[in-house]
């Protein structure tokens, strides 16, 4: 996994609420058996229309945001399907790190198996963020390390990540890998379950 | 709320301490996965990653495969006619073969929608933690299982390890008094609950239903209620077992038999939650005031009764709500104040995870009895597994729908999220028993309805809307 350190790139506005992840990439994305490419689809059919052409209006189809590396987004992003398509869509358009007032779980999970960095600030610091975002093709730093976000005012918005998940971020760890070392843990666990309940293993 | 008393714990808090591996100084946990519930969707990178590692899957008895969004509902004789969709269910039949787990084939008469087969087949039970890489893994929850969907590298985690990790969730309890009215059953029930708490009010929750009318609903019905809980934002639905989740699972190919069976009961009579014990949150419905229910919007918490109106944006609360209205209004191509029974349809889809099972096909056949499809409406039947239709066909319920008009498919997701051949096309409107009205979920440009069985079978009848009491309910 690619490490998530800093971030600095444009700011694209979404100032949706409840955006899920059939808006994210639909369904008919969903056939690969590949995790890569899936960019080109991201938003499809709010970024496309009929024929495969772009929606001008489409905040990632104009000039300022098309190379967005940052997307701020209203409350409950990412809700709905488990698939993690939505966040390998939004990191191979480029899009590294959401900021919203909250996600839903499971998408919040998924994204920092990718290395990408899912930012939760109060509706407040959102609204500020979005109002910088509308300017168009304005850039903001994101420091992990430091848990805070620069704003082009040298502003510094700070949040809270997880540590577990932090550290795993920051050098990139494997989770897998790092679980697999416990396998001796998990071992002993797994003898003492299936005393308790054989019948789990039968 | 209760007094709490020190000690007591939640159904959720004793599943959860059952299964703790490990714990980190952070306090994120290695938590036991008994059972994991493998597709064609979202396992096909995770079988890769494996691979790519060198590794093997730690306990393939303890996971059970199925494909079912991609396959189609017509005749199967010649195989899937998209490229695409064949590739990944081959994959999927592929990296079962190669890695040891068991699967159901398209032509297993086992086969179904893999929120369907694990119940009917004694998989889910009772005090497990159940996995699947589908956020509609809190259907299991309905046997008292801590059950949630988890992403693909989730899905490849659990294969290789046996574990996750996870952090404790918070504990809601939803109790529902009362007893439901005639018409009303469990799908309206849910509804009603998400459109209580919204569909953010249960994350980073896990909801425990609890009440008079939770313990009244079959097993069945407990599964509808435990399945949309992910459309309330909560990973996990539960609901404590009992004698009818006992007398479900006896007998059931995968469930315990002999001696392994009365202590796994013993077992289960201890998981309901301790008197005393504390919750994050509470919320209280009274049952009888629940009349039947449909969406009228984008998200699953934008619902009213069926004796209820298209709602008025400049009424909301706050601005990001207004505006999320005013799009699904206009994506939805509803006006405001409309009453609900006045929106004429095109389609109806009965089937999904959700309302794909016997109880459900009889109580939308009961409706359908007798009666046609209205001339301006496509309706179809999607038995949930091959073993509902089975069922349904050796009761004769096939006839009635055919007579009625509705066409009557192989088993399968299909339109819940149309994979597969079966969608609406743009602007199409479909009163549906699935679980999700997001825009594009049933096909590009297409509108859905959510609803119960048998308030789908009264629209398919009336080629509007309609309020299944005035059919003579169900």
């Amino acid at each position: 996994m690619q490490p998530f350190t800093n971030l600095t790139g444009v700011v694209a506005p979404l100032p949706m609420i409840n955006v899920d992840t059939d808006m994210i990439i639909p369904k008919q994305f969903l056939k690969t058996i590949k995790r890569s490419g899936l960019g080109a689809s991201l938003f499809y059919e709010m970024r496309f229309d009929a024929n495969g052409a772009e929606k001008a209006d489409f905040v990632l189809n104009q000039p300022p945001y098309r190379d967005a590396r940052i997307l701020v987004a209203g409350e409950n992003f990412g809700c709905g399907s488990s698939r993690e398509h939505a966040p390998w869509a939004l990191l191979d358009f480029g899009i590294r790190c959401i900021i919203a007032p909250s996600f839903a779980d499971i998408f919040f999970n998924n994204c920092f198996k990718n290395g990408m960095l899912p930012v939760a600030l109060p509706n407040a610091e959102v609204d500020a963020l979005m109002t910088i975002a509308r300017r168009g093709g304005e850039i903001l730093t994101v420091d992990l390390e430091q848990q805070g976000i620069t704003c082009p005012d040298g502003r510094i918005i700070s949040f809270d990540v997880d540590p577990f998940s932090k550290e795993c971020l920051l050098g990139g760890l494997d989770e897998i890998g790092l679980t697999l070392q416990k396998a001796p843990i998990i071992e002993d666990f797994e003898q003492a379950h299936r005393v308790r309940h054989p019948w789990l293993f039968a | 709320m209760t007094a709490t008393i020190p000690g007591a714990r939640t159904l959720f808090d004793k599943i959860w301490d059952a299964h703790v591996v490990d714990v980190q100084d952070d306090g994120t946990c290695v938590l036991y996965i008994d059972r994991h519930l493998v597709h064609e969707v979202t396992s096909p990178q995770a079988f890769e990653g494996l691979r790519i590692a060198g590794l093997p899957v730690r306990r393939p008895e303890a996971a059970l495969a199925v494909a079912d969004h991609n396959v189609p509902t017509t005749d199967r004789s010649r195989g899937i006619a998209d490229a695409e969709s064949r590739i990944q269910v081959d994959t999927l039949a592929a990296n079962c073969a190669e890695f040891g787990i068991r699967y159901f084939s398209m032509d297993d008469v086992r086969q179904g929608i893999v929120h369907i087969i694990g119940p009917e087949q004694g998989f889910t039970l009772p005090g497990t933690t159940i996995v699947c890489g589908d956020s509609h893994t809190s259907t299991h929850g309905a046997f008292g299982a801590l059950a949630f969907g988890v992403g693909t590298s989730e899905v490849e985690h659990v294969l290789a390890t046996q574990t996750l990790l996870q952090k404790p969730a918070k504990n809601m309890l939803v109790t529902v008094d009362g007893a439901l009215p005639f018409g009303v059953g469990p799908k309206d029930l849910v509804l009603a609950i998400i459109g209580a708490i919204g569909t953010a009010g249960g994350t980073g929750h896990v909801i425990e239903y609890a009440g008079a009318a939770i313990r009244a609903l079959s097993m069945e019905g407990r599964m509808t209620v435990c399945n949309m809980s992910i459309e309330a934002g909560a990973r996990a639905g539960l609901i404590a077992p009992d004698e009818t989740t006992f007398a479900y699972l006896k007998g059931r190919p995968m469930a315990p038999d002999g001696d392994h069976w009365d202590a796994a009961v013993a077992h289960w009579l201890s998981l309901p939650s301790d008197p005393g014990a504390a919750y994050d949150t509470e919320v209280h419905l009274d049952a009888a005031a629940i009349a039947p229910q449909v969406t009228w919007g984008t998200s699953p918490q934008d619902v009213v009764a069926i004796t209820g109106a298209v709602p008025v944006p400049e009424e909301a609360g706050d601005d990001g709500r207004r505006r999320a209205m005013l799009r699904s209004l206009e994506y939805m191509g509803l006006k405001a104040g409309t009453p609900m029974r006045d929106v004429a349809i095109d389609r109806v889809f009965i089937g999904s995870c959700t309302n794909g099972r016997i109880e459900d096909l009889r109580e939308a056949a009961a409706v359908a009895r007798g009666r046609k499809v209205a001339s301006n409406v496509e309706a179809m039947v999607v038995p949930g597994s091959g073993l509902v239709k089975q069922m349904a066909e050796a009761e004769g319920l096939h006839r009635v729908f055919l007579e009625a008009g509705f066409e009557w498919r192989e088993p399968g997701c299909s339109m819940c999220l149309a994979m597969n051949a079966d969608r609406l096309a743009p602007g199409e409107r479909c009163a549906s028993t699935s679980n999700r009205n997001f825009e594009g979920r049933q096909g590009q440009g297409g509108r859905t309805h959510l609803m119960s069985p048998s308030m789908a079978a009264a629209a398919a009848v009336a080629g509007r809307l309609a309020d299944v009491r005035e059919f003579g309910g169900s």
